[in-house]
């Protein structure tokens, strides 16, 4: 992006007596208003921090399942429970694939594999399945949010715009809703329907609209009352082009905001089904399922089910700190002191 | 103030019957009966199905419904334990769940005050930055990371505590499911404290108060924490909420007998009565906690009762 650089123009510079050269301001530059949240969002540690947490995870989750030279759901009954090996570290004495100090990948006749992160007690390469977990979490949180973006949107523009009896009956609707606890709806509509991806994210739209459909019915009824809205309407503008044009791009930042801090949820939230056995079906595997299966031996090999749950709970960290950052840098008003 | 608590009231009244109604129709549209045995004659069946109240009409059945749900009678158990009333699997389940939910509660909601006055009085210094990085992990984490840290560093490795719950030493083994469950209360109010310290501090009364002359510690406590602790209530609800889903993982992870692991096995074991009855329990809980917060902080704070119910 250019500086571009606050310069007088020749009549200002006549008036002033200066040369346009003498009065460039460039600690004034102008920047774009992307521009002025890129620089606010990349000076917070934390938040270059996370970002790049997210990216390194979701290029692991794209890629590591590709190049890795076993597949998720092969199963190999006599390498079952290797510990972590990985090369390179294993001179160091660590992640060596020993277990009270016998060499494990020898004993079960696999001394010349490598499982970074040890496999499961199916055998299967845990390495690949964090992975390939990671990456049917990720689709699953970013389908519902973005389900919920869609019809918490409409709901809350046509709530606030609109106003009147609509509203008074849809804020209703909401009202009962949030009266039930999330959970309980998500975990009601699974048992109907089987579970699977699609009935997944539909569970969790179900409950996360409401949120989304309310920080915009506020900011539309914010933005309702201003100049600018009355200005077009007074020229004539229908309502689809008011909303589309007026109220639409100036709630983006608290649209944008929120799917920010929606996205970690919903994250939770397939993980907490997966725990309670509501998860996707075998032999596919979330985050959320690593976690449920490596419980069961969590005292025996730990690292079964620390290795998933490290990987939810820095994404989680990530994105409710990436949230932060972009609400301060979006919305200073809203800035957390 | 009585029209406010009415209308509070009345909604949480419908918001039950609704969920009522979901669980009744999703009762109807299960497939299955319990009278399906073959050498069951038509008018045998005529007449058991008579004995239960299968053969009257749609909304009388309902209404039954409804009133064995309010009277405590949720019918038997299909699967867990089959033929046992609902009620007395629940009986023994309850407390232990609601005295863990109790103790995560009042641990959370005294530690987070505790880190939260601590940061909001010392901002900008170690403790506050401290204070906030607790925080915001409390906030971030999946309360399964927290059962599965403490259960396997300070109860396995370190033995400072049961790591699965026994009915010899319900105090004991308590704890650290309560630990586990109190984490989120405690970010949430120390987030909330903290941030409310900050902005009171900057208020022009603290400053005409301090130029009055009052003293460190009646400035503190009459000043500062007065406002600042009304306002607490607000985010004790949505921790309570959490503290009830919570107790599912929890009482999972540490193998707890209460209700939550009760409905995880029920919906493992696909016992749809037992599943549909702890929904509910869970739901009339929820709007429970919900009416009575929103109650009294109409009752603390006048300004709410105006904005949200006349």
């Amino acid at each position: 992006m250019d500086k571009q650089e606050l310069r007088l123009t020749p009549e200002e510079a006549r008036l002033t007596g200066l040369s346009r050269e003498e009065y460039t301001d460039s600690n004034f530059a102008g920047h774009s208003y992307l521009h002025e949240i890129l620089i606010t969002l990349f000076s917070n540690r934390a938040t270059a921090i996370s970002l790049a947490c997210i990216a390194v995870i979701v290029l692991m989750a794209i890629f590591a399942p590709i190049l890795s030279p076993y597949s998720y759901r092969e199963v190999h009954s006599e390498a079952t429970n290797l510990p972590m090996r990985i090369p390179g570290l294993e001179k160091l004495g660590i992640f060596d694939g020993t277990r009270a100090g016998v060499d494990q990948y020898e004993r079960h006749g696999v001394p010349d594999e490598y499982h970074y992160f040890g496999t499961d007690n199916l055998g299967r390469d845990i390495w690949t399945r964090v992975w390939t977990g990671t990456r049917i979490s990720l689709l699953i949180a970013l389908l519902a949010v973005a389900l919920d973006v869609l019809i918490g949107v409409t709901y809350g523009m046509i709530a606030g715009f609109f106003g009147g009896r609509a509203d008074l009956i849809m804020q209703r609707v909401i009202e009962v809703l949030t009266g039930i606890p999330n959970l309980i709806i998500m975990m009601l509509l699974l048992l109907v329907m089987e579970p699977g991806i699609p009935t997944i994210c539909l569970a969790l739209a179900i409950t996360g609209w409401v949120n989304m459909s309310r920080i915009v019915r506020a900011q539309v009824l914010r933005i309702k009352g201003s100049e600018y809205v009355l200005a077009s309407r007074t020229l004539g503008s229908p309502a689809m082009r008011i909303i589309l044009r007026k109220i639409l791009p100036n709630t983006m930042g608290q649209i944008i905001i929120t799917f920010m801090f929606s996205v970690p949820n919903a994250i939770f939230f397939e993980a907490f089904l997966a725990f309670i056995g509501l998860g996707v079906p075998i032999p596919m595997a979330s985050l959320g399922t690593l976690i449920n299966d490596g419980y069961k031996s969590a005292m025996l090999y730990p690292y079964q089910v620390l290795l998933p749950a490290a990987v939810l709970s820095v994404l989680m960290l990530s994105f409710n700190l990436l949230g932060d950052g972009l609400r301060d840098a979006i919305d200073p008003q809203m800035r957390s002191m | 103030m009585k029209k406010y608590v009415l209308k509070r009231l009345l909604m949480a009244v419908a918001t039950l019957l609704f969920v009522l109604f979901i669980l009744f129709c999703l009762m109807e549209l299960m497939p299955g009966s319990p009278f399906n045995n073959p050498e069951l004659t038509p008018e045998q069946r005529a007449s058991i199905e008579a004995k239960y109240g299968l053969d009257q009409p749609f909304w009388t059945r309902y209404v039954n419904y409804i009133a064995n749900m309010l009277r405590g009678d949720f019918g038997v158990s299909y699967n867990i334990q089959q033929n046992m009333p609902i009620s007395d699997l629940l009986a023994k389940r309850f407390p232990v769940t609601v005295r863990i939910g109790l103790q995560a509660v009042a641990l959370g909601v005294t530690l987070g005050l505790l880190l939260g006055v601590v940061a909001g009085f010392n901002h900008r210094r170690a403790a506050d930055s401290i204070t906030s990085a607790v925080a915001i992990l409390g906030v971030s984490l999946p309360s399964f990371a927290f059962a599965l840290l403490l259960a396997y560093f300070v109860g396995f490795q370190w033995k400072l505590l049961p790591f699965l719950y026994s009915t010899k030493q319900p105090f004991l083994s308590s704890l650290l499911p309560s630990l586990t469950l109190a984490v989120s209360p405690m970010a949430s109010v120390a987030r909330y404290t903290r941030s409310e310290i900050i902005d009171v501090l900057g208020q022009n009364y603290i400053t005409l108060a301090r130029t009055k002359g009052v003293g460190r510690a009646a400035l503190t406590v009459r000043h500062v924490l007065r406002n600042v602790l009304t306002g607490v209530i607000t985010v004790i609800a949505p921790s309570i909420v959490n503290v009830l889903t919570g107790s599912l993982v929890v009482e999972k992870a540490f193998s707890v007998p209460g209700i939550g692991g009760l409905l995880i096995t029920a919906i493992q074991e696909n016992d749809y009565n037992v599943t549909f009855t702890l929904a509910f329990i869970y739901c009339a809980l929820y709007i429970l906690v919900m009416l009575t917060v929103d109650v009294l902080y109409g009752l603390i704070d006048p300004r709410i009762r105006v904005a949200k119910g006349e």
